[in-house]
């Protein structure tokens, strides 16, 4: 239910300056995933925005409204954290009605039924006079989502909420946070992750964050089609872009050129040719990585099972039409 | 070679076994002999045996029909228990402070603490009488309190910081989130997950204040403001050349069995891993 504005936010911790003026705005009920490498400040933007953090300079606006100086609560947030964070001497009921209580103006009855609901809506009903340490990860991760709930927050954070659970249970619970997001439409929601599979498939948009600055906002495609620089073009997709520099850039009319696994094709009259090194079978793709003189490996993503023997060579074209061309400064040329 | 490995086992075994006895037997000595003289009566008590061979309570209903003693063990209670719970609360809110927020100076500060502790009783003695003259609370328990928190606070105040500064900040975070003061974070969601600690300072607290002689003899002077171990010291026979070991003895292990009994009471809150559960291991 609110809009969030970011003017030339910055944070410095002593001496070490940890964001380095953010200008940002996030628009109501809107799904913003912040992702970037561990260290450059995602974490810490997310603080500032809930107000654990105070800002060092700058103003924090919340529908138009400065909050810089405001308590979390007061602002209106609620917050998932990465540790779950829940209350270990109170049952699933008791975390979950916590901040209400301190709220004061609710009725006992009116407490339950809100508990009650934010359980129901997480599956987790049949657990609420236990205590978080008779649940497992996922099911306390759904708990700190209900406490979070509960509060009827204009504003939802979540910090690196997956990172603590395991492979099967990160999707499961990844797509569980999708559907909460179309279930409330109003609530604004960021959430943080270095995971940029998470960020591709949660986010109307994701803000690539890189020491302390914006590097690009967009929404996923965007950020996939229309890298703005080569920083975003390598961490968003996977495999990793592969980046081609010297003589190959060089007949693109480019310092460097980026070329996604995805988009290159295998045909005898290929213009590059290269060693195989290693194949990935990963079923329904397949990952061949090829030695051709450049820094790292090229990688090419064939679909299906493919058999390509180590030391075999290979030649391979780029799709013309989607490959990245940058300059020197690692800025795109369109 | 299998039976010479056995043997050293079996040497293992019995030497630590009959270490364990020696220690016990040290340590329990001193007290089981005083229960010991305590059950004789007459020239029995000038008789050295280690079982009990005839067994009187008389002892213990001389203690209490004289004088004051019932009056000095109420005294014992209440000042050691407003010590403990006077000093847990200066400290919790104390080590709140020194662990969570972050100010200039705390680290002084914290090692200020402990100097107060490096002090011998004796050698502030004469200034603290004077400062419990100046408050008026001379040959009062409240002189005692006083005190013995300022004795116990140091430590306290250490172990609790400490233990705070373990607790995971996610917890107090999300607190904040849900809306809580500081006074809120320790009183409802500090406060539960510190029971093991509280209560092994407040027990060793209880038991500092509560056999504790110098101060004791110090700040009061009358029958009816003396705690029990001065009360013991100052027991007296029917002739100044007559020491009642009887009843002395008797008296101490009406002493010690309050001690014993809340040891083995709270024994069983002091439980591991109650923070098990809140956060992520």
């Amino acid at each position: 239910m609110a809009s969030i504005e970011l003017r030339n936010i910055r944070k410095s911790f002593g001496a070490v300056n940890v964001i380095k003026g953010v200008d940002l705005e996030v628009r109501k009920g809107e799904f913003m995933v912040f992702v970037g490498p561990s260290g450059c400040g995602k974490s810490t933007l997310l603080r500032l925005i809930s107000g654990l953090e105070d800002i060092t300079s700058g103003e924090m606006l919340f529908d138009g409204k400065v909050v810089n100086a405001l308590t979390p609560s007061k602002r209106g947030i609620a917050m998932v954290f990465q540790s779950y964070a829940l209350y270990p001497h109170m049952t699933v009921y008791e975390n979950m009605a916590f901040g209400l209580k301190l709220e004061k103006g609710h009725s006992k009855e009116a407490i339950r039924e809100r508990v009650e609901k934010a359980a129901d809506m997480l599956q987790i009903r049949q657990y609420l006079d236990r205590l978080p340490k008779q649940l497992s990860g996922g099911q306390r991760q759904r708990v700190a989502i209900g406490r979070a709930i509960t509060r009827d927050p204009k504003v939802f954070l979540f910090d690196e909420p997956l990172s603590n659970l395991d492979a099967a249970l990160r999707v499961q619970t990844r797509i569980e946070i999708a559907k909460l997001h179309e279930g409330m439409h109003d609530v604004t929601m960021i959430y943080v992750t270095h995971d940029q599979v998470e960020a591709m498939t949660l986010a109307d948009r994701i803000c690539v964050l890189r020491d302390g600055l914006v590097e690009q906002v967009g929404t996923p495609m965007e950020l996939y089609e229309k890298p703005d620089s080569i920083f975003v073009a390598g961490f968003i997709g996977s495999p990793k872009m592969n980046f081609l520099t010297g003589e190959k850039a060089e007949a693109f009319k480019c310092t460097t050129l980026g070329v996604r696994g995805e988009h290159m094709l295998v045909k005898p009259d290929g213009i590059w040719e290269g060693e195989v090194i290693h194949t990935e079978n990963l079923g329904a793709d397949t990952y061949v990585y090829l030695e051709m003189g450049q820094e790292e490996p090229i990688v090419v993503r064939l679909e299906g099972a493919m058999q390509h023997p180590s030391g075999s060579k290979l030649r391979v074209s780029p799709m013309e039409d989607r490959v990245h061309r940058f300059d020197e400064a690692g800025k795109p040329i369109r | 070679m299998g039976a010479t490995f056995d043997y050293w086992k079996l040497t293992k075994t019995v030497l630590f076994y009959a270490l364990v006895l020696v220690i016990v037997v040290v340590s329990v000595f001193p007290f089981y002999y005083a229960i010991l003289t305590s059950l004789k009566s007459g020239t029995d008590l000038f008789r050295v045996t280690y079982w009990p061979t005839s067994i009187s309570f008389e002892n213990f209903r001389q203690v209490f029909s004289q004088g004051a003693f019932p009056r000095n063990l109420l005294n014992s209670v209440f000042v050691a228990s407003v010590t403990v719970i006077l000093a847990l609360f200066l400290a919790v809110t104390a080590s709140f402070a020194l662990s969570r927020v972050r100010f200039r100076g705390r680290s002084l500060l914290l090692m200020t603490i402990l100097a107060v502790s490096m002090f011998p009783q004796i050698a502030v003695l004469a200034g603290l009488f004077e400062v419990i003259r100046f408050l008026g609370i001379y040959n009062t328990p409240w002189a005692l309190i006083f005190a013995y928190t300022i004795f116990t606070l140091p430590f306290t105040v250490w172990v609790l910081t400490t233990f705070m500064r373990d607790l995971p900040v996610e917890i107090e975070e999300a607190a904040i989130v849900d809306g809580a003061t500081p006074w809120v974070i320790i009183t409802q969601v500090f406060m539960p997950l510190m029971w093991p600690a509280l209560v092994t300072t407040g027990l060793l607290a209880f038991i500092a204040a509560w056999n504790e002689f110098l101060f004791a003899l110090t700040f009061t002077v009358s029958n009816d403001t003396r705690t029990v171990p001065v009360a013991i010291a100052l027991l007296s026979g029917g002739s100044q050349y007559e020491i009642p070991w009887g009843i002395i003895m008797a008296a101490s292990v009406v002493v010690t069995v309050p001690l014993v009994a809340l040891v083995l009471v709270f024994q069983r809150k002091i439980v591991s891993g109650l923070t098990a559960g809140g956060v992520k291991g």
